[in-house]
């Protein structure tokens, strides 16, 4: 087959890489910059701009720890993102099983409340929450944070597909048969299957429990007990003349997810497709 | 399988049971709670929170401020939306049909954004819009768009800052729209275009006569999730206006948005928690009417266009 060179299509693609990839550059631009200033004295970053690393990243770091507990805000960051995800990703299971698998009357109505309470924003109730968390004693400790991810409605609903499609009702019939018990069923048999869908999940709930900021910001008092979203923010005030701690403090927050990133990113995408496509 | 569901049925209850228990106590409880506090001048001045009957209501149309973050809130909005979406689809058609080398990671590089801790991105922002000192100042006078002298004070510009948070929303949510275009798209079966093709139509035609019906159902579910994300929006404007005039909102308070008065009268200040009540279901109400006419609008107009394509 002969190809005939056509110089109009060629442009076109030409110009259609080119836009791909400028739009590429955007979108990373400002992490590399940002990982580059972490590595540069103000002095430098004020004079311009650079695309190859400093050399004042130890000088950046001691600044930046001495007045940024930043590991803290790391550390309680994490306290609360594990047990929020083992809840959700636990109980999510459990619950969409429950749906999946059990024929009881008000099945669909229940599910449907299920999918409702993703359209909810926790701002709405976020009065409320506050003055709850006071009369349970909860407030102020990790426990209103993380007590809430057991009803994740988007975590149930994924998890509630990929049961209904993978799981088959002899597999757990055959249990029964077993002697097994509805609960040991769930535990032995049907979480390992379910095992990939609750890990999509799980990668997800991760996330947006450790990018959440407007709960913690409003149910922690203690300096303590501070997020790493918080501390971040506290940069602002703190350093106003060193702008390479102030980029070494957001690139030591932001480098894990870019990380978790590239090691997950098929999940990720994967995760946030399904949730869309319920109709 | 009907065999064996009657037999265990109750177990049903069992397992959903953790999930609902929670949901009742720890967010629809607070919810309604919420609406009852509205209507009590709960504060630091009333803690108590004796019956204000609808008061909280009317003193929210003659709070200026409340007003004015209204308006903030669905320029900053809006302003983001309408390019999203344009780039969301127009990247989706150019990622799924055309035979792109590289798809995977243009797909990954353009979501990325989304996943960064919103305030984080906004502290991030915050540096680099600097003014003298500011890298992307920087930038704008080594490629000779700006002059030395003619930096852009960005974030004192009620006009910049604005922009900059739509702007920062877009980069941070065309990606992640743009997946869920991609998706549909790729359910779109291929024999459609293939008899539009035998038809004669072009991609331009075939674009807008089979993939964009088609995706519609997305569409929706794109515009009532980001309007209610939009008028929710809270942690960019707020770490971005932080320190700003008094109790932050950026200069002359312009990228105050719903939530952020929301929190300043809950939890800074007086603690007025029974107004804050109510606005936080002026919002909802808000989010409410608004979805309800994108539903009647878009989703109807699907209908119709679908009963169209049958006909002919």
């Amino acid at each position: 087959m002969r190809r005939k060179f056509n110089i109009g299509i060629f442009f076109g693609r030409f110009f259609l890489y080119l836009f791909l990839i400028v739009l590429a550059v955007i979108c990373f631009t400002p992490f590399y910059i940002m990982i580059i200033n972490a590595t540069r004295s103000t002095q430098a970053i004020n004079l311009g701009v650079s695309l190859i690393p400093g050399k004042a990243i130890v000088e950046n770091y001691r600044t930046m720890i001495s007045t940024l507990p930043i590991w803290k805000g790391f550390l309680n960051s994490v306290t609360i993102a594990v047990p929020s995800t083992i809840l959700s990703a636990y109980f999510g299971a459990l619950t969409a099983y429950g749906f999946s698998k059990f024929r009881f009357k008000g099945n669909k109505f229940l599910f449907w409340v299920v999918l409702g309470t993703m359209m909810i924003p926790t701002q709405l109730g976020i009065v409320g929450y506050f003055q709850l968390t006071v009369k349970l004693h909860l407030i102020n400790t990790y426990w209103a944070l993380i007590l809430p991810s057991i009803a994740t409605a988007a975590t149930v609903f994924f998890i509630k597909m990929y049961i209904d499609a993978n799981i088959d009702p002899a597999l757990i019939e055959a249990a029964r048969v077993d002697g097994s018990s509805e609960f040991r069923t769930f535990n032995r048999i049907v979480l390992p299957i379910a095992f990939p869908a609750v890990a999509t999940m799980s990668i997800l709930n991760f996330i947006y429990s450790w990018n959440n900021y407007l709960t913690p910001l409003v149910l922690l008092f203690d300096q303590n007990k501070y997020t790493l979203p918080i501390f971040i923010t506290l940069v602002k005030g703190q350093f106003k003349q060193n702008l390479g701690a102030q980029y070494l403090a957001v690139a030591i927050a932001v480098v894990p997810i870019l990380i978790a990133f590239t090691i997950f990113s098929k999940y990720i995408i994967g995760g946030i497709t399904a949730g869309s496509l319920k109709e | 399988m009907r065999r064996f569901s009657i037999r265990t049925s109750n177990y049903g209850y069992l397992f959903i049971l953790p999930f609902f228990i929670t949901f009742l106590v720890l967010q629809l409880y607070p919810i309604l709670y919420t609406f009852f506090l509205s209507f009590t001048g709960l504060s630091t001045a009333d803690p108590h929170g004796s019956f204000v009957g609808i008061s909280n209501y009317v003193k929210l149309f003659t709070d200026k401020f409340f007003l004015q973050s209204i308006i903030n809130t669905w320029r900053i909005w809006i302003i983001n939306f309408i390019p999203q979406l344009i780039f969301a689809i127009g990247l989706a058609a150019i990622l799924t049909r055309d035979k792109i080398v590289g798809r995977g990671l243009f797909r990954g590089v353009y979501f990325l954004p989304n996943l960064v801790t919103a305030a984080s991105v906004g502290i991030l922002f915050n540096v680099l819009l600097g003014w003298k000192e500011g890298t992307i100042n920087n930038i704008l006078v080594a490629l000779k768009i700006i002059p030395e002298a003619g930096k852009i004070h960005f974030l004192a510009s009620p006009l910049w800052i604005s922009s900059s948070v739509s702007i920062i929303l877009w980069w941070m949510w065309f990606g992640h729209s743009m997946i869920l275009f991609m998706a549909a798209m790729v359910a779109v079966p291929k024999d459609y275009y293939d008899a539009a093709a035998v038809d004669g139509a072009n991609a331009w035609s075939s674009f807008w006569k089979i993939t964009v019906p088609q995706i519609r159902p997305i569409m929706v579910y794109v515009l009532i999730t980001s309007l209610i994300g939009g008028l929710n929006n809270f942690d960019i404007p707020f770490v971005m206006g932080e320190g700003q005039d008094l109790g932050g909102g950026g200069p002359v308070k312009s990228i105050l948005t719903m939530v952020m008065h929301l929190y300043n009268m809950a939890f800074t200040g007086g603690r007025q928690r029974g107004y804050a009540a109510a606005i936080a279901f002026a919002l909802f109400i808000m989010v409410l009417v608004f979805s309800l006419i994108i539903f009647r609008t878009v989703a109807r107009g699907g209908r119709d266009t679908e009963k169209e394509i049958k006909g002919v």
